[in-house]
């Protein structure tokens, strides 16, 4: 490895004053032909080159990027990582990633500060019990470990959220996922640009694609700002602007591209050393290492891509934070920002072929991609390099939307669609 | 928080309404005679458009009517409002 | 108190009103009118804090909101503690305790301090590079990490104070009360525009109204003498409203503004109790005109950020405004003429100045030349290269600059002081601006961002829109506020300005030292300890985008957002990568603009008033009864009524005993119930349900099932045919607005041609429900003249009648599988009919029940609730009700989804019946149900929906929806529990009077 991080080396660097460091990835200009180009230089994007180049060996490949990578979605969510969903299909998605979120410090050699501090769900009707504890059922026989817990449970496991049963929700239960929690998001963006980088694949960032060149059902090429490259495989890893992208190419995609809005405090001495999802009152929360809280709020019922959202939606979420942490009331809001999540039907994200030849599609992960980054890269990266998918991604196909095979997981999505 | 001028109550907050999605998009008269992929176009197939979009928008807190809106979701300009079965102007 | 430090204040500071305070336990007194910071000061307490990573000594370094050191917590032994709270915003009461942060044992004895000695080992993004190994010590690195970070602390009990929001709504919102501010207001209101003046100082006038530039007159005046006459007059202009305190936080689109207005923090104690602490203003403006100001720049040089090195402006406002030296000894450090003002006034109040070491080579400036007169040694082409003291500054060291800025020559001078002014330009307040989605363009000229391309009804006035120079502002606000809100003229088109002309400026972002940048400590954030050779690692190691940089180094993100740095960071990415300023971009200003507090933001929305309830007519009866109750959307429904002690169990036993062998009595009047009226009513309801409805006589009822248009369940209830063209239809409790909105969305955007009107009548009507054997007996003793006989009132059919005086409609359905009747009246009379139904039942001992014993009676009869045994993901023939889904009907909502490959398929979940082998376990609802428990992974088939011990059958009894169960009647299938496996077998749903004999017993 041409410049390994540790320790030692930190402390290497120290005594020429950080002067040495080598760059963590170069800034090329595009070649006119690529094995494979994936449009989109977020976390899910650059862990697919990484992968395609790792385990597929295809390392004449280039990340395309409008702006600057991991500037989407990747570096203004929540960072919440958790695996525990209903379906058979998602579990196996979500674990699979987990899995490797376990190791990928150590595999990217660059520390993603994944921090296993758990995931509590709450529960605070009696439907939401019910839920809760089929989709904890449905878990455990799926190799997760999410256990379902009491309000006294609860409350022991993170004493500040007010358990009175006179509030106007109480709290009647939850789940806890313990091997679930949080990672640094901009460092998943990097760590894989790096470790793609080094294995020669192509990261060309403030290119912006503007068109899918097809010749016939197959595709050959894309147009950028920065010139046509060549190509027979684009997968396209655009979150928010897939519907932009596949329009290019034609095609019309089940998605809705929609306002998120997310928060975070002042920071402030560790207060909170887990992270609280409430479905039914819409409020989660978690605090950085850096010691902010971090808040997510809801989305928008409308399409925007202007990455604002309207300000009931983060009053709304605010309400649902003091009524279950009332001593968070005199802490104040330090930044508010939006993203744009693009939302599929049944709450479920697509890593699917399309019906052109060598067009791929990674999109719909709506407000919970962050934490499939690892497995969404690997799986996808399988699909583009066999133009087959995985079985962990075969449910997610688009055809999904035609048969009616719909992986509904409106009940285990943080944000009710 | 846009302001939203209601057909047929003015304008009014943000608050008061409800998306309904892209508009113009019209129920099959014969949904029988359509095939899966057809069906599913007009399930769950959307433009999604970066930029001019046509819009369905609802008064739910207020008059409870349906109307349109055109507007630009690149930044969320509203360019026009006009009412349910009226004509969408040329793009 | 040491009364140097104290000289004469302006008129804002009442020096008859002592105040004392503590500050990390000691006590200090200060005047009324002080900050925290002031008083600090004036106490000669200059180290207020340490920094967030190296826990460096940090001071007070400006007068306003944008400090990033003086951050202090309020710990005054009340619940009203509250961390992270500037020091220079903070208005000084009695009793006021505040304390460090971020620092122990104590800020003078601060162990954390160590960070500083091993700074070199933690560059920026040190902890991405290390921490790795072993894995699993992760953990605990980041249990350390964590306790070192963050500031302040957290409050741990509940906030005594309430907090309030106000819609604005006005013409002109104007914010920012200096002199721009203030002429635009006032000219705005004069103009019959009802105007909204904003200011988060607690007094209006800005700068000018105590800096009085030493050149600059209006109207032969001081320009604070001048506009405090101005501010006289604006009291009794109709039409403007003034509100101080207020600091505008966000700036959304469609000139939708949010300001805090802070109402008692400068208060004692005792005064905020009862008040309101804060108010959200929710403001919709026709028209904003911003008048934000600017803020002053510090430079960046090394160790730039000892206690007593402060902004210029800062020292002068210290001295001017709160009657406060900031130093004994003192220097400034510039680039431009500002801090030649601030020298001069001091020098003029008797406070010693030192020497002025200024970057440029000269200027010629009349300001200048007073203070080259006033004996003041000036050093000029000299920057300063280094800094000594720890906790307070002691000495600088300046050198010669080199003609291109980059390095130092010649030897050293080192000069003693205790307090260094720096002036390092001044950058437009723009962060609102650009919040509304304001596009900004490079100034080369001022090295600053200016508003360009307005998204709104908008305008920028004053400094904040690059208008330094007195003239330049009064005659450009002039120009602009008459095109802005279209007048001829305004009031001040012929006031009389006298300001000094431009003056020369150097600007060079990072300054150099005499040693190598490495061995520097040039803070660009200070807050965060983000230095200027961060910035350099982070680009050399490959981050280009000053968002990248801004990420990677954390620079402009500590409590006060970068407003003293930003724009050194900008320039020293432009400087090292070599692109210009204009091609960079700036970073994003998020909103809020100063931290806004959670409480301000939520309002009153708290603990009641989270939510609305929505209560039952009846309700005071159930809490009279001692019923417990159960959230069901946004209603108390009661749940079950716990006699003598019983628990939920022996409760629900009994009501369910009660209902089948006697009679029961439930509160339904929280179904949904929508009002259909209009000739095509029936044509309606054939396409929203999945049944037939045009033959269903006037007077009956039917039960119908509605889906979405993907074909699953969605809803589902009894429509009653009142009349030719009116029908009653009811939906389920949590449902009711959302099958309104489903039926308004086709009725007018699908189907506009048809005559229907939809009316929700949920509230209007009180349902009680009484069920059982005895039913009958009890509606004839309450309505004698009714006839019930099943030729007159059959199963499924409605009559009007009247209880006493009261009116009511009688529907005989059922969900309980019992003869029962639905008696619907007008909701006043709800309570009234509830208490008649429970008399006329006395002698049947009529039982009351909840919805858990509703949910038992009805799954032993195997009907569905939709949304527990249906979970968005069930069609009607999942559901084994094929019946209900009309064959002949051309179409309805789902009717195509019906007909995909997938909802075709024979394996798809369909509902069924389970009974344990052991007839006294009871499932769990949600537990999965496998057939195989050998394999790996085991293969699902299915789940619990509800589940129940019958006392009616005496036996626990489940619904389930099971993949292929239509056709696995009579199949043992397994659940498997964390510690056991159950046995179950699956069964027709219908479990209790499969014969129906019961509903006309």
């Amino acid at each position: 490895m041409k410049n390994k991080y540790s320790i030692f080396s930190l402390m290497k660097n120290a005594l020429s004053h950080h002067e040495n460091w080598q760059r963590a990835w170069k800034d090329p200009a595009p070649k006119k032909e690529y094995d494979a180009v994936i449009v989109g230089g977020g976390g899910h994007g650059l862990a697919t080159a990484y992968y395609l180049a790792k385990k597929h060996n295809m390392k004449n490949i280039a990340v395309v990027e409008k702006g600057w990578i991991g500037g989407g979605n990747t570096g203004r969510n929540t960072t919440i990582i958790r695996s525990n969903y209903l379906w058979d299909a998602s579990a196996g998605l979500y674990d699979h990633a987990l899995k490797i979120w376990e190791g990928l410090s150590q595999e990217l050699n660059y520390n993603v500060m994944f921090s296993q501090r758990g995931v509590m769900n709450l529960a605070h009707n009696l439907q939401d019990v019910r839920d809760l504890k089929r989709r904890t059922h449905a878990n455990r026989l799926n190799g997760i470990d999410a256990v379902y817990l009491s309000t006294e449970e609860v409350k022991k496991f993170c004493p500040i959220i007010n358990t009175s049963p006179d509030i106007r929700y109480p709290v009647l239960g939850g789940t806890l996922q313990r091997r679930a929690g949080t990672a640094r998001h901009d460092a998943v963006a990097w760590g894989y640009a790096r470790g793609a980088d080094e294995m020669g694949v192509d990261i060309i960032q403030n290119c912006e694609v503007k068109g899918i060149s097809r010749n016939g059902d197959s595709v050959d090429g894309i147009e950028t700002t920065k010139g046509f490259i060549k190509t027979k495989k684009i997968g396209v890893v655009a979150a928010g602007h897939s519907s932009v992208i596949a329009n290019m190419a034609g095609l019309k995609l089940p998605l809705e591209s929609k306002p998120l809005q997310a928060l975070v405090s002042e920071p402030v001495k560790p207060i909170i050393d887990t992270v609280v999802m409430s479905n039914a009152v819409h409020a989660y929360v978690s605090q950085s290492d850096k010691g902010e809280l971090v808040i997510g709020a809801g989305t928008d019922d409308y399409v925007s891509y202007s990455q604002k959202g309207s300000h009931q939606i983060v009053e709304g979420t605010l309400n649902a934070i003091l009524e279950l942490y009332p001593i968070f009331s005199r802490m104040r809001m330090l930044r508010q920002w939006g993203g744009i999540v693009d939302i599929c039907p049944d709450a479920s994200p697509i890593l699917s072929k399309t019906s052109v030849k060598g067009l791929y599609f990674n999109c719909g992960w709506g407000t919970g991609g962050f934490k499939a980054t690892p497995g969404s890269g690997d799986l996808f990266a399988h699909t583009i390099a066999n133009d087959e998918p995985h079985k962990l991604n075969t449910a997610f196909n688009l055809n999904r939307f035609i048969s009616g095979d719909l992986v509904d997981e409106h009940g285990a999505a943080a944000v009710a669609h | 928080m846009f302001l939203i001028n209601c057909p047929y109550c003015g304008e009014r907050d943000h608050q008061e309404f409800k998306a309904g999605g892209e508009a113009h998009i019209e129920r099959p008269k014969q949904p029988t005679e359509l095939s899966d992929d057809e069906w599913a176009e007009y399930l769950f197939m959307r433009k999604n458009i970066k930029g001019i979009q046509f819009e369905r928008w609802n008064h739910a807190h207020g008059c409870r009517k349906w109307f349109n809106m055109v507007r630009d979701t690149s930044n969320d300009q509203i360019k026009l409002i006009y009412k349910m079965g009226e004509k969408p102007p040329a793009e | 108190m040491s009364t140097y430090f104290r000289i004469k204040p302006s008129e804002f500071i009442d020096e008859t009103v002592r105040v004392s305070f503590k500050f990390n336990g000691k006590n200090y007194h200060g005047f009324k009118g002080d900050t925290l910071a002031s008083a600090l000061l004036a106490n000669n307490v200059h180290l207020v804090g340490r920094s967030f990573k190296y826990h460096r000594p940090r001071g007070i370094m400006t007068a306003g909101s944008e400090e990033p050191n003086a951050i202090v917590q309020i710990s005054d032994g009340t619940n009203r503690t509250e961390p992270n709270v500037r020091a220079t915003e903070i208005e000084i009461y009695e009793g006021l305790e505040a304390s460090s942060q971020n620092c122990w044992p104590s800020v003078n004895h601060d162990i954390g301090g160590i960070n500083n000695a091993i700074s070199a080992f933690l560059p920026a993004g040190f902890y991405y590079k290390t921490f790795m190994w072993p894995a699993s010590f992760w953990e605990k690195y980041e249990y350390v990490i964590r306790h070192s970070a963050g500031l302040g602390k957290s409050p741990t009990e509940r906030d005594p104070d309430v907090y309030d929001h106000r819609y604005i709504h006005c013409d002109v919102l104007v914010v920012g009360a200096g002199i721009s501010g203030i002429l635009a207001a006032r000219n705005a209101a004069k103009n019959n525009l009802k105007t909204l003046l904003v200011d988060e100082k607690n007094e209006l006038g800005g700068s000018t109204i105590y800096q009085n530039r030493e050149f600059n007159k209006i109207e032969n005046q001081n320009s604070s003498d001048w506009l405090k006459k101005e501010i006289k007059e604006l009291r009794n202009i109709k039409n403007l409203e003034i509100k101080t305190r207020t600091s505008v936080a966000a700036f959304h689109g469609y000139n939708y503004l949010l300001a805090r207005e802070n109402l008692t923090d400068h208060l004692e104690n005792k005064d905020k109790q009862g008040k309101i602490r804060q108010r959200l203003l929710k403001i919709r403006a026709k028209k904003v005109i911003l008048a934000t100001g600017a803020l002053e720049r510090p430079l960046i040089f090394n160790n730039n950020d000892r206690p007593g090195i402060m902004l210029s402006s800062a020292v002068k406002k210290y001295a001017d405004f709160y009657g406060v030296v900031s130093g004994k000894k003192n220097v400034f450090f510039t680039n431009n003429d500002s801090a030649y003002e601030s020298a001069f006034c001091l020098h003029n109040k008797g406070i010693n100045v030192e020497a002025i070491i200024d970057i440029r080579e000269s200027s010629n400036s009349k300001i200048v030349k007073a203070v080259e007169e006033a004996g003041i040694k000036i050093h000029w082409s000299h920057t300063i290269v280094d800094t000594r003291g720890y906790k307070r500054l002691s000495e600088i060291s300046a050198m010669m600059l080199s003609n291109d800025g980059l390095s130092v020559t010649g030897s050293k001078i080192n000069i003693s002081c205790d307090c260094l002014g720096v002036a390092g330009g001044w950058t437009p307040a723009v962060h609102l601006f650009t919040q509304s989605g304001g596009k900004l363009k490079f100034d080369e000229n001022d090295n600053v961002f200016l508003p360009n391309i307005y998204p709104s009804e908008q305008m920028s006035v004053g400094s904040c829109n690059g208008d330094f120079k007195l003239k330049e502002i009064i005659s450009n606000l002039s120009t602009n506020l008459k095109q802005f809100l279209k007048v001829d003229k305004t009031d001040f088109d012929n006031v009389l300005i006298e300001s000094e002309e431009e003056n020369s400026k150097r600007n060079i972002w990072l300054l150099p030292s005499d040693k190598p940048i490495g061995k520097t400590k040039p803070f660009v954030d200070y807050q965060n300890d983000a230095t200027a050779k961060d910035i350099k690692l982070a680009l050399r190691e490959g981050f280009r985008s000053i968002e990248h940089v801004k990420r990677y180094t954390t620079t402009g993100m500590g409590t006060d957002q970068g407003k003293l740095g930003n724009m050194h960071a900008l320039g020293i990415i432009a400087d090292t990568a070599g692109v210009k300023m204009s091609e960079l971009g700036t970073t994003t200003f998020r909103p809020p603009y100063t931290p806004l507090t959670f409480g301000t933001i939520v309002g009153r929305n708290v603990g009641e008033y989270f939510d609305v309830f929505r209560r039952t007519p009846m309700n005071d009866w159930h809490i009279e009864n001692k019923a417990e109750f159960e959230n069901v959307g946004q209603w108390k429904r009661a749940w079950y009524y716990p006699a003598n002690g019983e628990t939920m169990h022996e409760a629900v036993q009994r009501e369910s005993k009660a209902a089948r062998e006697s009679a029961g009595i439930l509160d339904a009047s929280t179904l949904g119930k929508i009002d259909i009226q209009g000739t095509d009513a029936s044509e309606f309801l054939n396409r929203v349900y999945t049944n037939a409805w045009s033959k269903l006589g006037i007077g009956k009822c039917r039960y119908g099932l509605m889906l979405n248009e993907d074909g699953m369940v969605y809803d589902d209830g009894v429509t009653t045919r009142l009349g030719e063209n009116h029908y009653l239809m009811t939906t389920t409790t949590g449902g009711a607005a959302n099958v309104l909105g489903k039926l308004e969305d086709y009725l007018q955007t699908e189907w506009p041609e048809l005559d229907v009107y939809l009316t929700s009548v949920t509230d209007h009507f009180a349902t009680a429900s009484i069920c059982g054997p005895n039913s009958k007996k009890i509606l004839n003793k309450l309505i004698p003249d009714l006839d019930l006989s099943e030729e007159s009132f059959p199963h499924m059919s409605f009559k009007n009648a009247q209880i006493g005086n009261i009116k009511c409609r009688i529907m005989r359905i059922s969900f309980t599988g019992e003869h029962s009747y639905e008696i619907n009246v007008q909701s006043n009379y709800g309570k009234a009919i509830w208490e008649k139904c429970m008399e006329a039942g006395k002698e049947f001992s009529i039982t009351p029940y909840g919805t858990e014993t509703m949910h038992l009676l009805r799954a032993e009869k195997g009907f569905i609730i939709v949304g527990q045994d249906t979970d968005g993901t069930m069609t009607p023939i999942d559901l084994q009700m094929d019946w209900i889904v009309s064959k002949k009907k051309y179409d309805f909502i789902g009717k195509r989804s019906l007909y995909r490959s997938d909802t075709m398929k024979e394996e798809r979940k369909q509902l069924v019946g389970l009974l344990t082998d052991d007839p006294n376990i009871v499932l769990e609802e949600g537990a999965q149900i496998v057939s195989d428990l050998n394999q790996s992974p085991v293969n699902m088939l299915g789940h619990v929906t509800s589940s129940y011990y019958s006392p009616n059958l005496k036996k626990s009894i489940a619904l389930a929806v099971v993949r292929g169960g239509k056709n696995m009647m009579g199949k043992k299938l397994f659940i498997p529990m964390e510690d056991k496996t159950i046995n179950v077998t699956i069964e027709n749903p219908v479990f209790f009077d499969t014969e129906n004999k019961r509903l006309n017993a």
